[in-house]
């Protein structure tokens, strides 16, 4: 699903240049659920920017589901993000004046879909993550795990290949960050190839796969038993 | 612009934001309003001089004697000229193809008036019948003076409205009653209304009478000319200056007085005065434009600041957007449409309402020189397009940055 060869990317800093990503190479099958683990200043969140197409490497090869994603137009890259990546902030990033069910429906929009189908579709993913009585309240009348599944409904409602996750509970306590693990693990075992980027060690080992970043490479990658929620919880 | 879901996501917004809108089409709104009104009190105040201009007929020359100031020769400045019946005709025969009526004046003075036995003390002046049309004296009983009373030199009398308020108060008609003018009895054969109050004080009798009855011989104090109607402004000024140097020069000729003695031979014209005034009238309304258009351009700048705001304000949405995979052109879009939705509907409420406020109040200002300010309808629209447009303008430039702002940075903007 995802290949990446010789990755680079450097950030200019004032009149230095900061090195963050140093030839990075990584293959993802399709259904996997990848943790890219590292301290801070690892190059996590820029790799992840990448393969997002939020962000463009120096140098290296990025191909998603066979296309080859290199100097992309700005309308370019958003189609393919509309189309093959959701994603999911660990600031949650919802509209604050749209409410969750019109959250939820704004890739379908920018699909091009027609608005009572929209509807129709972002009420089942709000269904699928036990939102689906508060369809109409504003994310500011959500609790931070409520405005989590939000957003992961939103990054699943436009089906797309694969779902990026930066640091996605972050911003929450241990008990729901297991709950949006488990909505997480659930998503998956349906088929869907998710990548997460954190640098907590219990989410990274509740995902299939631990890729370990260190100042810019790969210092680590191994498939791991997955730890199930429902079992940890219990 | 027809993309329906636009329109409802503009809708979205603009429900949900309801105050940024609000303050956004406050500052359209009141720039078109004060520009409307502006603009609509430059027309009164035209509207306003133009009716001072109607009072006498507007294309009136007068003509009045004065004393020489100039040595010419041979005769000794300090002479008083006296017009006497020949010059007046003389003046008509010269210049007859472009006069359209004219009337010569002479007043009567020393004698008194009785109604009975009231004594009235109101000027006489003995006048041609197509004076009328010079004072644009319009009658509310019986008749003018006519061409048969002026060659059979009638006692005949013709009053102004205020006299008759004042002195007929007690018969059903002034027409058919008497005044004596020094023991002589002129008949009232009408009531004329004029638009100043001092000139319905007077009573007008034939010239011919006043000059044969009082001994007045062939003297006359005023010459009235009024000018056949021409196209446009412009050309009745010139044609007025022609005709006031021609009749200037004429008299000057007659009466032995230097060509470059100006107070000999007095001529006033209407026309000109009314220069004078149209170009202060332009000139007021130049000013308001100019008020008006820095209104604008202040409606403008408030309406790009706050787009720069609400662009500001929205970095971080638009950051989402373009992750959930909004196009740029479409971020564009989306915040241009708004806008322009926004400044068009204000735009408009301003003008509906500002020219509803003319349209209503309008009628009823009585300020001396402003009547019924209005405002040309095709002008205010033209404004309000190009406040839409200044507003597009100014909203595309922070928009294309929003759309062009990395998504990271974008998402990044707390």
């Amino acid at each position: 699903m995802i290949e990446i060869k010789d990755l680079h990317k450097s950030y200019q800093m004032g009149s230095n240049s900061l090195h963050v990503l140093k030839g990075i190479n990584l293959s993802v099958e399709d259904g996997e659920l990848v943790a890219i683990m590292g301290s801070s200043g690892s190059g996590k969140s820029t790799l992840l920017n990448i393969l997002g197409m939020l962000d463009n490497a120096d140098s290296g090869e990025y191909i998603l589901d066979g296309v080859p994603i290199k100097n992309l137009s700005e309308t370019k890259a958003a189609q393919y993000r509309n189309k093959f990546l959701g994603f999911i902030f660990q600031s949650f990033n919802l509209i604050n004046y749209k409410n969750a069910l019109e959250n939820v429906a704004l890739p379908l929009y920018y699909q091009r879909m027609p608005r009572k189908q929209r509807q129709e579709k972002s009420l089942k993913y709000l269904e699928q993550v036990g939102l689906k009585d508060w369809a109409h309240h504003l994310p500011s009348e959500l609790s931070g795990g409520q405005k989590q599944r939000v957003a992961i409904a939103r990054a699943m409602a436009a089906e797309p290949k694969v779902l990026l996750a930066d640091e996605l509970t972050g911003a929450l306590d241990s008990v729901t960050s297991y709950e949006i693990m488990e909505l997480i693990q659930k998503i998956n075992d349906q088929g869907n190839t998710i990548l997460v980027v954190t640098h907590e060690d219990d989410i990274a080992h509740m995902c299939k796969r631990i890729v370990y970043l260190k100042d810019g490479v790969i210092e680590k990658d191994e498939k791991i038993e997955q730890v199930r929620v429902e079992s940890h919880v219990q | 612009m027809f993309d329906i879901e636009r329109w409802q996501e503009i809708f979205d917004t603009i429900r949900k934001n309801k105050l940024r809108t609000f303050l956004t089409g406050l500052s359209v709104a009141s720039g078109i309003f004060i520009l409307v009104i502006l603009l609509g009190f430059g027309q009164g105040m035209r509207n306003g001089i133009e009716q001072e201009f109607q009072q006498d007929a507007s294309t009136s020359i007068e003509v009045w004697p004065g004393v020489t100031s100039k040595e010419y020769r041979g005769m000794n400045p300090g002479r008083r000229i006296q017009l006497v019946n020949e010059n007046y005709e003389s003046s008509s025969t010269l210049l007859k193809e472009l006069i359209e009526h004219k009337s010569s004046r002479m007043f009567v003075r020393g004698v008194t008036v009785n109604y009975g036995k009231e004594s009235l003390v109101y000027s006489i002046q003995g006048v041609s019948h197509k004076y009328q049309f010079i004072e644009n004296a319009s009658m509310i009983e019986g008749r003018f003076l006519n061409y048969y009373d002026q060659n059979s030199t009638a006692k005949v009398a013709v009053i102004g409205k205020k006299i008759r308020t004042d002195v007929f108060n007690t018969v059903d008609t002034p027409l058919g009653e008497y005044i004596e003018v020094s023991g002589i009895p002129f008949k009232i054969i009408g009531v004329f209304k004029d638009h100043r109050d001092r000139e319905e004080e007077r009573i007008y009798i034939p010239i011919t009478t006043a000059q044969k009855v009082f001994n007045g011989g062939n003297r006359i104090n005023t010459m009235f000319f009024t000018l056949d109607p021409m196209e446009n402004f412009d050309q009745a000024v010139a044609q007025s200056i022609g005709f006031k140097e021609n009749l200037r020069s004429h008299l000057q000729e007659l009466h032995t007085v230097a060509p470059d003695d100006t107070s000999a031979i007095n001529v006033w014209s209407a026309m000109e005065e009314a220069k004078r005034y149209y170009s202060l009238t332009n000139n007021i309304k130049l000013f308001f434009w100019f008020v008006g258009i820095c209104t604008i351009i202040a409606g403008v700048v408030g309406v790009s600041n706050i787009m720069l705001i609400v662009v500001k304000e929205r970095t971080r949405e638009i950051g989402i957007r373009k992750a959930l995979g909004a196009r740029p052109w479409s971020i564009i879009a989306m915040i241009l449409h708004e806008a322009i939705f926004v400044t068009a509907i204000s735009g408009f409420g301003g003008l509906i309402f500002s020219m509803a406020l003319l349209e209503v109040v309008g009628p009823h200002i009585e300020i001396d020189y402003v009547v019924n300010p209005s405002v040309n309808f095709n002008v205010a629209f033209t404004t309000v397009i190009v406040l839409i447009l200044a507003g597009t303008l100014a909203g595309f430039f922070p928009a294309w940055r929003a759309a062009s702002v990395h998504t990271i940075e974008a998402l990044r903007d707390e």
